[in-house]
């Protein structure tokens, strides 16, 4: 605990990431500005300027060089990191693929916020969700503290020999990275002392030992072979994603999950969600509970490598369950967590009746009323009657 | 290091390098895309000068030099582009498709 300051900070999303950013000092950072993760960037360029960091500065004219000098440089063994959001994400995607084919640990920030169209900069988690497929480890995070202790958990995480991914970290635009909340930081020493030192691995700055990075695989090659490789990667990450975060709780007090469970122990409903949304859903909890609602949360944080088990154990006791997605999948039987979810439930067995909410889409508030009429929903479904077998939408317009 | 892949084609996902990264320097010479071409460089040596322009135009290294002449082509390599035909000041290489040849040879 002694790593633990006594400061207590306020201070926004952004700054928390972009102090985590500081205290980690990585060799290089590569990034484009974009609403609203641009004070992540801002603020560490302010640093570089100040020469409280070391770091090399590479300003880029898009996000697709902005991945892909993260590339050279992860390829050249330096710690890098990056940040963007929504069209950013999108423009980054041929080369995000690459960073994770390439099994180069590239540490980002995406800033969550609604991909196009209609142009819109708020919050929703279409741009990463959109991405769950890359190959890269995502981490959802609640607040900024939260994004703080994920951006010093990330290089030991995506660095250990055994898997060797890249790393991106979410929270939402506008709703956590704009607003100010408190933040408890570690001293710089307990942050780069829980970062430690990057393996030694192979390097394009070795000439010693000269390798070849990115090859053409070959007409008939073994291309299958190395997807098979990223997925056996992720399977591994699970145990050492939750290694990472007990030997942080050590240091810091703060004990995190792959998915993080309140009241769920005697829960009889219970609603799963990612993001800021979780700490209203906290609060409508309160209010049910004394009621004597037998309501229950489960907050996803580590959503690639979806923690299955975890996520069937966790609603073994569960009559109802409401998925909350903040993406949706168009023409799929729901949005991505719900899918999730759902096939985890199937596989294992389990019999709870479940519904998909759509909501936050492109910004829109969630009101802890919203959430009441979900959990309501639940107590009559709990209680023999039919859920919905199409999404429900949360706080829409007009009907 | 010396990269062993003599038995590669049974290689399943846990024999290769992470990131399909080649850990040995010059072995593109082991990969032959010589297979790949559909016509091949035939050089009429009475009317070559030794210019050079072919080997230095050769994108794959495939215009075999031998005491500073051009010698030979390397056919385990050449993929057919004809840059060296193209770029030749006085037309003393020509493409034949591949077809010619193995007609002959049968």
């Amino acid at each position: 605990m002694s790593a633990a300051t006594e400061q207590l900070l306020a201070v926004t999303g952004n700054q928390a990431v972009a102090m985590a950013m500081k205290q980690l000092d990585p060799d290089v950072v590569a990034a484009y500005p974009i609403t609203p993760q641009t004070d992540v960037v801002q603020t560490f360029s302010q640093y570089v300027a100040d020469g409280l960091v070391k770091a090399e500065f590479v300003t880029v004219e898009s996000e697709h060089s902005a991945m892909s000098a993260c590339i050279g440089s992860a390829a050249a063994g330096a710690r890098t990191m990056t940040a963007t959001s929504s069209a950013g994400f999108a423009l980054m995607w041929e080369v995000v693929n690459v960073a994770a084919s390439m099994r180069l640990p590239i540490i980002m920030t995406t800033v969550n916020r609604a991909i196009s169209g209609p142009i819109n900069i708020h919050c929703d988690h279409s741009d990463s969700m959109g991405g769950r497929d890359t190959g890269w480890i995502q981490i959802y995070n609640e607040d900024a503290q939260e994004a703080y202790d994920a951006t010093v958990m990330s290089f030991p995480i995506a660095e250990h020999p055994d898997i060797r991914l890249p790393l991106m970290n979410m929270y939402d635009g506008f709703i956590i990275s704009g607003a100010i909340g408190p933040l408890r930081p570690l001293s710089d020493d307990a942050v780069k002392a829980f970062a430690g030192e990057s393996p030694d691995g192979h390097s394009l700055l070795k000439p010693e030992e000269p390798v070849t990075m990115g090859p053409f695989d070959g007409l008939h090659g073994w291309y299958f072979e190395h997807k098979i490789s990223q997925n056996r990667a992720m399977e591994a990450a699970l145990p050492i994603i939750q290694d990472t975060y007990d030997r942080f709780a050590e240091l810091s007090g703060r004990q995190y999950h792959h998915l993080m469970q309140y009241d769920m122990d005697d829960a009889e409903v219970a609603i799963v969600v990612i993001g800021s949304a979780a700490g209203t859903t906290r609060t409508v909890i309160k209010t049910l509970r004394d009621e004597g609602i037998k309501a229950g949360l489960i907050k996803i944080r580590t959503f690639r490598p979806f923690p299955t088990e975890e996520m069937v154990r966790a609603l073994s006791g569960v009559k109802a369950v409401a998925v909350l997605d903040r993406a949706d999948s168009f023409g799929a039987q729901g949005g991505p967590l719900y899918l999730e979810t759902l096939a985890a439930l199937y596989q294992k067995g389990g019999r709870a009746k479940t519904v998909n909410c759509v909501y936050g889409l492109g910004g829109r508030d969630l009101y802890p009323q919203n959430i009441e009429d979900v959990y309501r929903m639940l107590v009559d479904a709990a209680a023999g009657g039919d859920l919905p077998h199409s999404r429900v939408y949360l706080n829409m317009k007009g009907e | 290091m010396k990269w062993d892949i003599s038995d590669i084609k049974d290689w399943g996902p846990g024999k290769h390098e992470p990131g399909a990264v080649i850990p040995e320097a010059g072995n593109a010479r082991a990969y032959k895309t010589g297979g790949w071409r559909t016509n091949r460089p035939v050089r009429d040596d009475d009317t070559c000068t030794q210019c050079l322009f072919c080997f230095f135009f050769c994108p794959d290294a495939s215009v075999l030099l031998e005491e500073g002449k051009v010698a030979d082509f390397d056919l385990d390599h050449c993929k057919g582009c004809a840059i060296c035909a193209k770029e030749c000041p006085v037309d003393a290489i020509t493409m034949h498709p591949e077809a010619e040849f193995r007609r002959k040879a049968q």
